[in-house]
């Protein structure tokens, strides 16, 4: 980075630091941070489609629709999600390249799944083992976002029905009254209403959403515990800039970012629950 | 090899009894729900003794963050703060990296007439690195929850307690903290079963598993990781989780219609089950 970095060995001090907090490595290390960002910003609308599915389809007056939605709603309940998160993964890849297989090597006639193995023709991989780096990172990176889509989709499907149950029963019967059809009534009464019944949990599920995303690393990807480990581990001489065991400092600075990242947020949703209750006839709305 | 063979041989394996090597290859179902089982050993381990000693920190916790006095009430609104702002995941991190750097070889604690020589390697060992942080994990939750309901207790109870004389620890023991605790047990009771699930993380995190004795999760992702078929051991896990927790909510509705046995039954607080995600 700096010109004065090109011999570490001769550093000291400060000059040492700003060299050795500013390597490539550590730059990956702060960029893993930027996806962490990206994962939540991302997760959150795909849980919200999710779960907006998952709630209109668990109130559907068609018998299919509604067992799968309340299946989809209720398994999340009794099952720790950190099963899900091992799972869908791994189902989703294998589920991908079945498919893949089945297309493209219809003439493979062997069995995928040879006792404990599981093998595909080389066309049928993926990504492909010709793919370059960032291609893996990226499918590694949309797997783990479809698992924290399909976990969070549950549990924020579970907050709207909720909310969708929490408006007065009198708004809708007004919206009966004056000859809505239902879906009339969906979209312009219950659908304006809930949101405000449904931030408390939405925030509640943000707030786990951010600190959810240290999962990552368990589904195999750099993200900022990988590089908390790998650049805190003891460095020896053979490195450029050789230190003892820092792994302790490294995730000390983690854990500050998560205290910063939910501390701001609940700003945030303070000033937002402030604004949403105005006007409603809550004891919130009444008293400001 | 018959199925009773199996659990005589690895039934207690996670505590480290029975047969050494774990099955290498032709996996039976057989031998996925034993082990699996026997690794839920620990997930059970932790939760009895984390919710058990939370369940008294955390009383401590709500009645500092309640407190007048600034040094109590600070330090208890900074633990809950740090301990329910970041995840559960890196705390695990941390806290065994920590302590991992602590002295390897002891702490000697003088206490003027004896002396005690901590073990301070225990602390890297799951059984008590893990079990500390899931203890101040539950603590702090545990903690918001009842200084949420110490904050509800209604005040004709109080003023009702300070007509009839009673003071100090007698009105908290008798009055305050009962209905503390009936306000609170819903929940708790959710409470208790995150506490449950989420002593998945353990072997997850930095505590390694010392001689493959691991909880159900670590012998559920051994199998997937053998047989390539994820497919068998999660949901056998799954099945295991929902049976406890079954179990779990059986106990705490007893406690709650103990809790609620004075009142009339329109205003008995129900036991309702919420969904929310079991890592924080």
């Amino acid at each position: 980075m700096f010109s004065y970095c090109a011999d570490p060995k001769t550093l000291e001090g400060l000059m040492w630091l700003s060299c050795y907090i500013t390597t490539v490595k550590h730059m990956s290390f702060y960029v893993s941070f930027l996806v962490v960002m990206g994962l939540i910003s991302l997760a959150a609308p795909l849980a919200m489609a999710f779960g907006f599915a998952g709630a209109i389809a668990s109130r559907s007056s068609i018998k299919v629709f509604r067992y799968l939605g309340k299946t989809y709603l209720a398994m999340i309940r009794g099952i720790p999600d950190i099963v899900f998160f091992l799972f869908i993964p791994i189902a989703l890849d294998q589920a991908f390249e079945y498919l893949r297989h089945k297309v493209l090597c219809p003439e493979v006639t062997e069995a995928i799944r040879q006792g404990n193995d599981f093998v595909v023709c080389t066309a049928a991989k993926l990504p492909l083992s010709s793919a370059s780096e960032w291609v893996h990172d990226f499918y590694g990176f949309s797997l783990a976002l479809l698992a924290f889509g399909f976990v969070f989709g549950a549990f924020t499907g579970n907050v709207l029905l909720g909310a969708m149950s929490a408006v007065p029963k009198a708004q809708l019967e007004t919206g009966e009254a004056f000859g809505f059809s239902p879906r009339q009534i969906f979209r312009r009464i219950l659908l304006k209403q809930m949101w405000v019944y449904a931030l408390p949990g939405l925030s509640n599920l943000w707030m786990i959403l951010i600190k959810a995303t240290p999962l990552l690393f368990l589904l195999g990807i750099e993200d900022i515990v990988y590089w908390a480990k790998e650049l805190g581990g003891i460095k020896t001489g053979v490195y450029e800039y050789p230190h003892p065991d820092w792994r302790a400092w490294y995730f000390g600075v983690l854990l500050i970012f998560y205290l910063l990242l939910t501390y701001l947020s609940q700003l945030v949703f303070d000033k937002l629950t402030f604004r949403l209750s105005l006007g409603q006839a809550t004891m919130a709305g009444k008293s400001n | 090899m018959s199925c009773l063979q199996t659990l005589s041989d690895y039934g207690l394996r996670s505590i480290g009894y029975g047969e050494r090597l774990l099955p290498k290859a032709d996996i039976t179902l057989c031998e996925q729900f034993v082990l699996i089982g026997s690794g839920m050993i620990w997930n059970i381990y932790f939760a009895i003794l984390a919710l058990l000693l939370g369940f008294f920190l955390s009383t401590i916790l709500a009645l500092g963050k309640n407190s007048n006095f600034w040094l109590f009430s600070n330090f208890s609104r900074t633990f809950i703060f740090i301990f329910r702002g970041s995840p559960l995941f890196i705390q695990f991190f941390f806290a065994y990296e920590l302590f991992v750097i602590l002295p390897k070889l002891g702490v000697d604690l003088d206490l003027g007439f004896v002396t005690i020589t901590l073990e301070t390697r225990w602390f890297t060992k799951a059984w008590l690195g893990a079990l500390i942080v899931l203890f101040f994990n539950t603590s702090a939750y545990a903690g918001e929850i009842f200084y949420g309901a110490l904050r509800a207790v209604p005040s004709q109870d109080i003023e009702s307690a300070d007509a009839f004389g009673l003071t100090g620890i007698k009105k908290f023991r008798r009055i305050i903290w009962p209905t503390m605790l009936r306000l609170a047990w819903p929940s708790y009771t959710n409470e208790a079963i995150f506490m449950f699930h989420a002593t998945t993380l353990v072997f997850f995190t930095g505590f390694p598993a010392w001689q493959q004795k691991g909880d159900a999760i670590y012998y559920a992702s051994y199998f997937a990781d053998k047989t390539f078929n994820p497919f068998v051991p999660y949901p056998i896990v799954g099945f295991y989780f929902i049976l406890l927790t079954l179990v779990l909510i059986g106990l705490f509705s007893i406690i709650n219609r103990y809790l609620n046995k004075h009142l009339p039954s329109q205003e008995r607080k129900k036991l309702k089950i919420n969904t929310h995600s079991l890592i924080r």
